[in-house]
């Protein structure tokens, strides 16, 4: 049996969760799946207050912002399903969703949505060297949900490679969890983050080793991690022989960047281009979210790598445009509040950051006005039209 | 000594949930009932849950959002489990995977 839905969202991030309730309040009966226990994404590991303006939570802790937005999508009677993944959409705007049941079981469902919403996140990029696969090196992703989520540490003495936005704010987050940050390291010349977070970990003393990389994870007896052998680079960020220092430690955490997973817009053969300030290949979209093919909308890090707030703004467009879609808007009240929404998305693409984030947006939605102006209905595969069925 | 978060300065981190008891290769470690089994394991300091099949290289946490599959281990006789999604049940039996079953297991 097939569920019929007027909208589906994939992912319970900001950007899904905002989707949802843009267009569960327009009226629409809207299913937001997600593969985790909780809704919320990576919110409940974001323990810091954010910047920005009133509008944009500022001052509020992360796992504040995803409890209210939880709260608002339950309040729109959006539903919502958990430890459910999208494993494909197919032609005819069908997606499969794997449920897993309360008795531990699974089932697979076919939901039809007259529009569908990805909003899928970004997955973090891995650094190697030798010895990266030792227990021990991880995602600097992965060491904050251990944290702040489940309250435990990863390890006592900590290297960071990384020092953008995620590597900072990690190693603050660590030593709040009373983990001993050993190291920084970053191959640049100077530290990628933004200052004021660079500062918190400055203040407490971290040393920090710019134009360094990690060259090699040494192991115990039994393989875990034991140390970091750590050396300069030249500026084609070679490691410079001669240069190598050993820092004991018992935890490698990687924050190299994120990228958009972007799966399930490959499968329904969504038009991409490569922005490399957006974390690479990411689908094209219009000024209404929408992807290049007719029905299927993008939001938030999945379309480009940027911060929770703006995957907010940028779902509240998706939900819009998607109930605009379905008839549920009159175009006057669509188009205003979607104006409100890009005047908001595009007051947080400022400064050295933004602006160059702003930049790739904007070539994005260039582009698609350029290559494919309006969304196409049919999905095409192997070069024949599947959108029939 | 425990890598627990005992005291946190933004987070409520006093956890009331149900301590319990797992069996991890055959010991018996104290767990909260709900959190994912790569977190009891951590606590306990086990860092370790499963050997690659070729090499036999350790591996443990790496992604810790149940993308990587590093993680997995044997669970109630189950391999291919992802302890970092799944969560503890009182009485579960956990055990360290090599290859695709668990650690001197039947070949």
């Amino acid at each position: 049996m097939i569920l019929e839905k007027d909208v589906v969202v994939v992912g319970a991030g900001p950007a899904g969760l905002a989707a949802a309730i843009e267009a569960a309040k327009a009226g629409a009966a809207v299913l937001l799946v997600d593969l985790n226990l909780k809704a919320g994404g990576q919110l409940f590991k974001q323990i810091h207050k954010f910047f920005g303006s009133r509008a944009h939570y500022s001052g509020t802790r992360g796992y504040d912002i995803g409890k209210k937005l939880v709260k608002e999508a339950t309040e729109s009677q959006v539903e919502i399903w958990l430890q459910s993944t999208a494993v494909g959409v197919f032609p005819g705007n069908k997606v499969s969703i794997e449920r897993i049941l309360q008795n531990g079981g699974k089932k697979l469902y076919t939901v039809h949505g007259k529009t569908i919403i990805l909003a899928t996140g970004a997955s973090e990029n891995v650094v190697r060297f030798k010895g990266w696969t030792r227990p021990g090196v991880m995602g600097a992703g992965a060491a904050q949900t251990m944290v702040n989520v489940d309250h435990v540490k990863p390890g006592q003495k900590i290297v960071m490679l990384g020092s953008g936005n995620v590597g900072l704010i990690v190693s603050y987050q660590l030593m709040q969890a009373g983990c001993d940050v050993v190291a920084l390291v970053e191959a640049a010349p100077k530290i990628g983050g933004y200052a004021v977070h660079a500062a918190k970990i400055r203040r407490a003393g971290v040393p920090i080793f710019t134009k360094h990389t990690i060259v090699e994870a040494l192991g115990d007896a039994e393989g875990k991690v034991s140390g970091a052998v750590i050396a300069e680079v030249d500026e084609k960020f070679q490691p410079i022989p001669g240069t190598e220092q050993t820092i004991p430690c018992d935890t490698i955490t990687l924050a190299a960047g994120l990228k958009p997973v972007v799966e399930l817009t490959r499968l329904m053969n969504c038009a991409s281009a490569f922005e490399p300030v957006l974390g690479g290949f990411i689908p094209m979209h219009n000024q209404d979210m929408e992807t290049s093919v007719q029905g299927i909308f993008v939001a938030g890090d999945a379309t480009g790598v940027e911060e929770a707030s703006v995957a907010l703004e940028e779902g509240r467009i998706a939900g819009v445009a998607a109930a605009q879609a379905l008839g549920l808007l009159s175009q006057e009240d669509a188009e205003s509040q979607k104006q409100f929404y890009w005047n908001r998305v595009n007051s947080l693409r400022s400064g050295p950051f933004g602006e160059k984030r702003l930049a790739a947006k904007q070539d994005v939605l260039q582009c698609y006005q350029e290559q494919i102006h309006t969304p196409q209905p049919e999905v095409m595969i192997g070069g024949l039209a599947s959108g029939a069925d | 000594m425990s890598l627990r978060v005992k005291n946190h300065i933004v987070l409520d981190v006093k956890d009331e949930r149900k301590t319990v008891t797992i069996t991890v290769d055959g010991k018996p470690v104290q767990a909260k009932e709900g959190e994912p089994i790569l977190s009891s394991l951590l606590a306990a300091g086990i860092k370790i849950n499963r050997y690659t099949r070729r090499f036999h290289e350790p591996r443990g946490l790496f992604c810790a959002i149940g993308q990587c599959t590093d993680c997995v281990m044997v669970v109630n006789g189950k391999p291919n489990v992802r302890t970092c999604v799944t969560p503890v049940q009182e009485g579960m039996v956990v055990e360290t995977q090599d290859g695709l079953e668990q650690k001197g297991g039947h070949k």
